[in-house]
């Protein structure tokens, strides 16, 4: 077959709701797309226990120090499935480790703000949670096999998340004055952050169309952003908070909220690295994985003597 | 009345140290790497074991003790098998037309197909 015909071939079966799988022809532009997407995805798995692992040992109580711990070690498996989901593409995971290390990989730069009270991790349960778990559902249904069945078995557990940061600010909610009051301030810090990670504006997305047209995206940013915030004006009344944006304005023509602009040079200085835990991220990160090489190598030598073990006996 | 809201920042800012992106050095090796192991979960007595996902692992112990860990942290299963994934081997997506279709056109191999009058009964 011509090169044309199998692009053509491809474009059908993604038109049809026919998923891709690991042995089928792509584009090479389509492979490294979802590489380039389903890895920066890990790398945001993994590199967002960081921040949440900050306040584990500082939690308010046993109960909130249990669920934070069972919700890192989710991220942990999250961060698994889906470095599974971009090897079948044919990238190591040496490689995409290296290429997290070496900064040529992005994580989602949401995880470079800091964490600075306990009122944090319930508005990063909430916001930035709930902002992952709309790209996610969407991710549920996108053109390569593995990634949507990653994204499903993520969805399933990350509904827990969101649901423990919002009823942790629900509890700081009811609390004291001091307690409503580092509620408020965690909302005012992510709240911002949180619509940045739906990423540049349509108009601004360079990848937007084509990963539209293979369905690797289904819906915009935009779209997805402004679902977020309608969803969100509704639930922090609940909270008895407000969101601090001044330009929040329910819009009966388009049956969606207005909202104010958001602070794209912020968004961008981030992103290239100018965050304010950018390098603390990484380096711990690097850390990690130069302190567990022991661990890793010791690893290897036992099942090699256990495997030349079990050779001799056989002999 | 005045609020004061006490911020952690010790454990979690930092920029005075630099993340030393230029001395960077790949830590894992070819030798080192630890081998793909497929994933397999029975859900309960009774079911088949179906396909989970997949890890890496040193040894079949440590894929059992891992997907433990990875794949049934919500009482997804009561048995694990792991398979190293070099031992599956696949049919060819190229052949799905003449491995697949040729069950297309032969209905008759389902029960629907036929007739029965309806004082027959369950049949």
């Amino acid at each position: 077959m011509q090169l044309h015909d199998l692009e053509k071939a491809f474009q059908d079966k993604i038109d049809n709701e026919i998923k891709i799988e690991p042995k089928d022809w792509m584009p090479d532009a389509y492979r490294k797309t979802n590489v380039r997407q389903i890895s920066q995805h890990a790398h945001s798995e993994i590199v967002g226990m960081l921040p949440e692992g900050n306040w584990i040992s500082r939690a308010p109580s046993l109960k909130r120090k249990a669920i934070l711990i069972a919700k890192v070690q989710d991220e942990a498996g999250h961060g698994l499935y889906l470095y599974s989901a971009a090897e079948t593409l044919g990238t190591g995971r040496d490689q995409m480790i290296d290429d997290l290390h070496s900064g040529k990989a992005k994580y989602s730069s949401i995880f470079n703000y800091p964490t600075l009270t306990w009122a944090d991790m319930g508005a990063v349960g909430w916001l930035v949670d709930g902002a992952a778990i709309l790209n996610q559902v969407m991710l549920c249904r996108t053109s390569y096999g593995p990634y949507a069945r990653a994204n499903v078995r993520i969805c399933k557990e990350e509904s827990f998340h969101q649901r423990q940061g919002f009823e942790s600010l629900m509890v700081l909610s009811n609390g004291t004055a001091e307690q409503k009051a580092m509620c408020q301030d965690a909302i005012d810090r992510w709240w911002w952050p949180s619509l940045m990670m739906f990423g540049p504006k349509d108009s601004e997305s360079t990848n937007n169309d084509q990963s539209m047209k293979w369905k690797i995206k289904r819906k915009t940013n935009d779209e997805l952003r402004q679902q977020f915030i309608d969803m969100a004006v509704q639930q922090v009344k609940v909270l008895g908070m407000t969101l601090p944006d001044a330009d929040l304005k329910w819009n009966e023509e388009r049956g969606h909220y207005d909202f104010g602009e958001i602070n794209w040079d912020e968004f961008w200085n981030v992103v290239k690295g100018n965050g304010q835990c950018n390098k603390q991220r990484l380096e711990a990160r690097k850390n990690a994985h130069t302190e567990g090489a022991w661990v890793r190598e010791a690893a290897t030598a036992y099942a090699n003597k256990k495997a030349a073990k079990q050779l001799r006996k056989v002999a | 009345m005045k609020i004061n809201i006490q911020k952690y920042f010790y454990g979690d800012f930092g920029v005075e140290d630099s993340a030393g992106i230029n001395d960077l050095k790949s830590t894992t090796t070819k030798e080192t790497a630890w081998p793909l192991w497929e994933i397999f979960i029975r859900s309960k007595q009774g079911l088949d074991h179906k396909h989970a996902g997949s890890l890496h692992a040193a040894d079949a112990a440590m894929a059992i003790e891992n997907a433990r860990d990875v794949y049934t942290r919500r009482q997804e299963g009561v048995s694990l098998w792991v398979v190293e994934s070099k031992h599956i081997h696949a049919s060819n997506p190229d052949d799905a037309a003449a491995m697949y279709e040729p069950a297309n056109d032969k209905v008759y191999r389902h029960p629907t197909f036929y007739d029965i009058p309806d004082e027959v009964g369950h049949m």
